[in-house]
């Protein structure tokens, strides 16, 4: 070797593979305003559409007369359910087995409901026509809240399911009843609580919500009436799906369909589901044979597609004196709105929020869900969730703090005394579930120390005095958050989406020049995925990520996969992308064999080539080796080098976390500031840390904003209230606090790099720690259960209401 | 999300702009930074079919001072304003006041003029021209007048001004030097309306106060001049009992209403916080 010839360290920096904090190469277009977005797509002859939208929330639709808007120079067309029912498109399936209004059938469910569809030559003429569409309503008795939903007298909701007494999910025991979920030990769980020293009960409320992506849901679809191919873009986290989803719909055969994501601003769960407007406009341009582009408000997207969360969640934990928990009984009440359009992996109907049980171990637990109908918008999607698991966090983390409240011990404490120990893994939840690894105090304790905890506590016991002796008007709070997630749907055994399996995908090419084009079926909406994939890539066959181009998104090239949400691209798709390099490897090395004239066994894997063992010095690299693929590849071996594989995994992965959050309340103003935010991650194998600590920024901003204000919620008459970004609480710069990071390391040990995802842990393991500290704040005065959303206002009326005014 | 039709003026005079406004009535709307009016155009609220544009009027521009009086051009940008070494000389309460606004993106293009001209109770100007006792001046195709923002403000968007003038300028006298000042805002984030604030200026001589005036904003479907408030507190030591009566009486006048921000009871209580603060605040800056 001379001196020139790069080290092993060089040569593995040179990769830049896993482990490594890789600059998003993403980034370079997305920082110069050079992404391209479905709003950026302009085809010839394109057509606009927009929406007529109902201003009540429960009515009939007597009348829908279009001739004026026809009447508008640029109007081509104006769709109501009486077309869509030509094509058999009036309604169409939700994800969670029930059906959904496309446009308006007779009578409309919440605000905004979609009620015809304007086709125009552009979004101006469109949405003037809009308000030239008058429609006649028959205002009907509007039902909000889901406590009266099973009221005897509660309105009918859906006449359409009148004598349906069998749903999706088992059988509906009132008109606007969905189903029942029930899991775990009933009785044995009673029997907990009758013996138990001590039991807490408190209704907590996780309140309804929006995902709020920068790009709104958009899509433009094009029908090429001579071809017979139907092209949609769109902003969908799951294209493939998107794909199947048409062709059941259209009967247009899937081959006939090409689904493309371009670059998708952010998703967050909102971009999961099939929504009217790609509806309409597919419909559109099969009409006119002209693409038909439809874009979404802002407005429009937090009072239509997709909330997220609105559980009221009846919490039951039993105790021994010394703090043990003996059993966990939750009641769920799911509002769903007007239609079950959850986005859950099809067989279930609350997601994953039976892992409720949380870091715990609790011997027995039972679980009961049942969701209701309401007058407002469908969804329930996960918001930056892996389907209701931020929901079940948010249950057991503030759960946990009111069994410690009552005990009189410290959460912290409690929660260590609770733990799944690392030696219980893999460990049978009492609801169902096998947990996959974990060190839960390790994690616990490096967090405590980091952060001074009992310092912290010391301190807040003196401001407490001081508060009470009248020295200050200010309330110090510490959260505590110690949760499970449950990511990476998932194994077929358990997970499917309207029939198909979630597993996902990968294929690899090398080219001869030894630089690689690879496909995923995943879909990034800021995650990061053309970095992260090609550093595992990188890693696993020695090329260097900056040679590695990662594709995503277009249903003509990219293998079959479920999307991206839930955290599970890294879980699945992660697998999928390390086998199929494997693949590659274990081809390359029988060529390598060849070249160095020994047996395959004879070599050793060394970074970026093969060595001969003990004789390192003669080696192949990989680029050699591609080229050798190509231009000389050895007698019996197929030429080329390229893989694919298709990744079933065996078992979820369950990232965890301890997050701490150290708060002063001003009980004057309700104002409560953060002065301190604390959050370790474990998501096993670390693939990008810079990667990691981005999303686990956006995640806690996120947790941040719904802890603390933001909300969809509706008044009396079920009007939307705040659905504008004034109202709509969305953190900037100023407001978010500052975030520490922190992380151990604890590998899956059923993963092929035992990675775990992390891109929704903040999210879950945020929000509990937030409202945490609040209540943790407020307990000393009194207050048990503080709901959600912990806004200035919110916080002055516990305040005033616990005497805190004077 | 869209606006209506319209069409775009853009006139070069305060004249023509008038010419203008004459010539279309109803259907004209000047149009200043767009960031108040643009937005209701979208939502539709507002639908004028003729927007005059006054940004190429350059007589509408600047900050001066003749005299006892600062004069400060209606389309001078919240930006500028905050940036003249006059105004954080003289008035340094208008720039603590503009830095409260939205964010910098908007007050760059934000004007003082549209934002006192807006007529909605959540604008931060008009209850400061309120306390500083500034006078809005007013052209029309008669000649132009001088109206107290004291009087100008009606209810939620309707002002003294006539739909055929145009507001160019307003005239703030220069305060004591040594005043004591404060702007206390309550928000839920940057870029919102306040959820209750208030305006103090203060003079003070031996520890008492000799003079003061408050006003409150976004209580109230107009700025809110609390005058009894302030009388309350002249010649008092702002002693605790009558810094908490003068709350009381600025309280008193508050007709908010319940919104996001929170229900009328709490942006009432809100007001009082505020003031109070802005008071504390204000006589820490006192001189005298
Ligand atoms: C997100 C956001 C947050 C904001 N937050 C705040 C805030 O916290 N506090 C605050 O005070 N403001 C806030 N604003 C409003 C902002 O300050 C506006 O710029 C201001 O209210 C209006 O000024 P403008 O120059 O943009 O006027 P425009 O929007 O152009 O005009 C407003 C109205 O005044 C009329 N008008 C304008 N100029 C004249 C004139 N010279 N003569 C006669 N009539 C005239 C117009 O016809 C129109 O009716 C916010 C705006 C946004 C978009």
């Amino acid at each position: 070797m001379n001196d020139m010839t790069p080290t092993r360290e060089q040569r593995e920096a040179a990769l830049e593979g896993m482990g490594c904090k890789r600059k998003r190469v993403e980034d370079i277009r997305f920082t110069q305003g050079k992404g391209k977005y479905v709003d950026d797509i302009k085809l010839p002859g394109m057509l606009h559409g927009d929406f007529v939208r109902s201003p009540y929330a429960h009515a009939k639709v007597t009348k829908i007369d279009a001739t004026e808007a026809l009447k508008l120079p640029g109007v081509i067309a104006v769709l109501t359910a009486e077309d869509l029912k030509g094509v058999n498109l009036a309604w169409m399936p939700t994800l969670a087995g029930d059906v959904q209004m496309v446009l308006a059938d007779g009578k409309v469910l919440y605000q905004n409901q979609e009620v015809a569809f304007v086709v125009a030559e552009d979004r101006y003429i469109a949405d003037d026509a809009v308000q030239l569409v008058e429609v006649e309503y028959e205002e009907l008795p509007v039902l909000v809240d889901p406590f009266k939903s099973l009221d005897p007298d509660a309105p009918v909701l859906r006449p359409d399911l009148d004598g349906k007494m069998e749903g999706a999910h088992g059988p509906r025991k009132h008109h606007n009843h969905i189903f029942n979920w029930s899991v775990g030990e009933e009785e044995a769980t009673d029997k907990a609580f009758a013996e138990a020293d001590v039991t807490v009960k408190e209704m907590i409320s996780y309140h309804r919500t929006h995902p709020s992506p920068l790009e709104t849901c958009q899509c433009l679809a094009s029908m090429d009436k001579v071809t017979g191919q139907l092209t949609v873009y769109g902003t969908f986290q799951a294209p493939h799906v998107v794909r199947t989803v048409a062709s059941l719909l259209s009967t247009i055969p899937e081959h006939k369909i090409h689904v493309i994501a371009p670059d998708v601003g952010g998703g967050f769960g909102n971009k999961v589901g099939v929504y009217p407007g790609y509806v309409c406009a597919i419909v559109a341009s099969i009409v006119t044979g002209l693409p038909v582009k439809w874009v979404e408000d802002r407005m429009e997207n937090l009072s239509t597609t997709s909330f997220a969360r609105d559980y009221h969640m009846t919490t039951e934990i039993a105790a021994k004196k010394d703090g043990t928990v003996t059993a966990l009984k939750v009641h769920v009440l799911g509002d769903h709105g007007g239609f079950d359009a959850c986005a859950d992996p099809s067989k279930w109907p609350a997601g994953f929020f039976n892992i409720v049980t949380g870091s715990y171990d609790f011997p027995v637990a039972h679980l009961s869900v049942d969701g209701v109908y309401t007058n407002k918008a469908p969804g329930g999607v996960a918001y930056r969730c892996s389907f209701r698991v931020t929901e079940a966090a948010y249950c057991i983390e503030r759960g946990m703090d009111v069994l410690a409240q009552k005990l009189g011990m410290d959460p912290a404490d409690l929660r260590l005394k609770n733990f799944i120990q690392p030696e219980q893994f893999p460990y049978n939840s009492a609801l169902g579930w096998e947990y996959d690894s974990g060190d839960y105090p390790t994690a616990m304790h490096k967090a405590m120390d980091a952060i001074d905890y009992r310092g912290l506590r010391e301190e807040q016991k003196a401001k407490q005095e001081a508060f009470k002796r009248g020295e200050t008007r200010e309330i110090m709070g510490i959260g505590v958050s110690f949760f499970t997630e449950i990511v990476g749907a998932g194994p077929s055994k358990n997970c499917d989406i309207l029939g198909v399996a979630m597993f996902d995908s990968a294929e690899i090419r090398i080219h001869p020049t030894g630089s690689v084009i690879s496909r995923m079926g995943t879909k990034s909406q800021g995650q990061g995925h053309e970095t992260t994939w090609a550093q595992i890539i990188a890693t696993e066959i020695g090329i260097p990520a900056s040679d590695i181009t990662v594709e995503e998104g277009d249903t003509d090239t990219a293998p079959y996969g479920l999307g991206t949400y839930g955290s599970r691209s890294t879980p699945v798709a992660g697998a999928a992308i390390a086998l199929a390099a494997r693949k590659i490897r274990n081809k390359a090395q029988m060529i390598a064999a060849h070249m160095l004239e020994v047996s395959e066994y004879d070599l050793d894997w060394d970074v970026d080539g093969f060595q001969v063992k003990g004789n390192p010095e003669r080696r192949k690299s990989m680029k050699e080796i591609a080229w050798a693929a190509y231009h000389a590849p050895p007698a019996g071996i197929e030429p080329g080098l390229e893989a694919v594989s298709y990744y079933d995994p065996p078992n979820m992965t369950y990232p965890f976390g301890a997050y701490f959050c150290v708060m002063d309340i001003d009980v004057d103003t309700g104002v409560a500031k953060t002065r301190r935010f604390y959050a370790l991650d474990d998501c096993g194998t670390r693939i990008n840390p810079m990667i990691i600590e981005g999303q686990v920024h956006g995640g806690l901003t996120e947790a941040f904003a719904i802890a603390m204000g933001q909300e969809i919620s509706y008044d009396a008459m079920g009007n939307v209230q705040g659905a504008s970004f004034m109202d709509f609480f969305l953190p900037t710069a100023v407001e978010t606090p500052h975030w520490e990071t922190d992380f151990t390391v604890t590998p899956s040990p059923h993963h092929p790099i035992g990675a775990k995802g992390v891109g929704e842990s903040p999210n879950v393991g945020g929000v509990p720690a937030f409202s945490n500290a609040v209540n943790d704040a407020f307990g000393f005065l009194g207050a048990t259960h503080i709901q959600m959303p912990h806004d200035a206002w919110r916080l002055w009326k516990v305040a005033k209401d616990l005497g805190a005014h004077g | 999300m869209i606006p209506g039709e319209f069409t775009y003026h853009r006139p070069a005079s305060v004249a023509e702009a008038i010419a203008l406004l004459v010539d279309h009535g109803d259907e004209a709307r000047p149009l200043a930074g767009g960031h108040s009016l643009i937005p209701m155009m979208k939502l539709r609220m507002a639908a004028p079919e003729h927007l005059i544009d006054l940004s190429g009027v350059a007589d509408l521009k600047g900050v001066s001072q003749e005299g006892d009086v600062i004069t400060i051009g209606a389309m001078t940008t919240q930006a500028e304003v905050i940036g003249s070494a006059l105004l954080t000389d003289k008035l340094p309460i208008l720039r603590e006041t503009a830095l409260l606004i939205a964010d910098p993106q908007i007050r760059y293009v934000g004007t003082l003029g549209g934002n006192v001209a807006n007529g909605d109770p959540g604008n931060d100007m008009p209850a400061l021209m309120q306390c500083l006792s500034a006078s809005y001046v007013l052209a029309g195709p008669d000649g132009t007048r001088e109206v107290s923002s004291r009087d100008f403000y009606e209810a939620a968007y309707f002002t003294a001004l006539a739909p055929e003038e145009i507001l160019t300028a307003v005239k703030i006298p220069v305060p004591a030097p040594g005043h004591g000042y404060a702007y206390e805002k309550l928000k839920r984030k940057v870029g919102d309306y306040a959820t209750a604030a208030a305006a103090v200026m203060l003079t003070m001589s031996g520890g008492t106060v000799s003079s003061c005036a408050i006003a409150l904003t976004n209580v109230g479907d107009t700025p809110l001049f609390a005058e009894e408030a302030a009388s309350i507190l002249d010649g008092s030591t702002l002693d605790r009992e009558t810094v908490k009566k003068a709350v009381a009486a600025a309280e008193a006048i508050t007709m908010p209403a319940s919104d996001g921000r929170g229900p009328a009871e709490y942006r009432t209580k809100m007001a009082g916080v505020m003031l109070e603060r802005a008071l504390k605040r204000a006589a820490e800056r006192a001189q005298g």
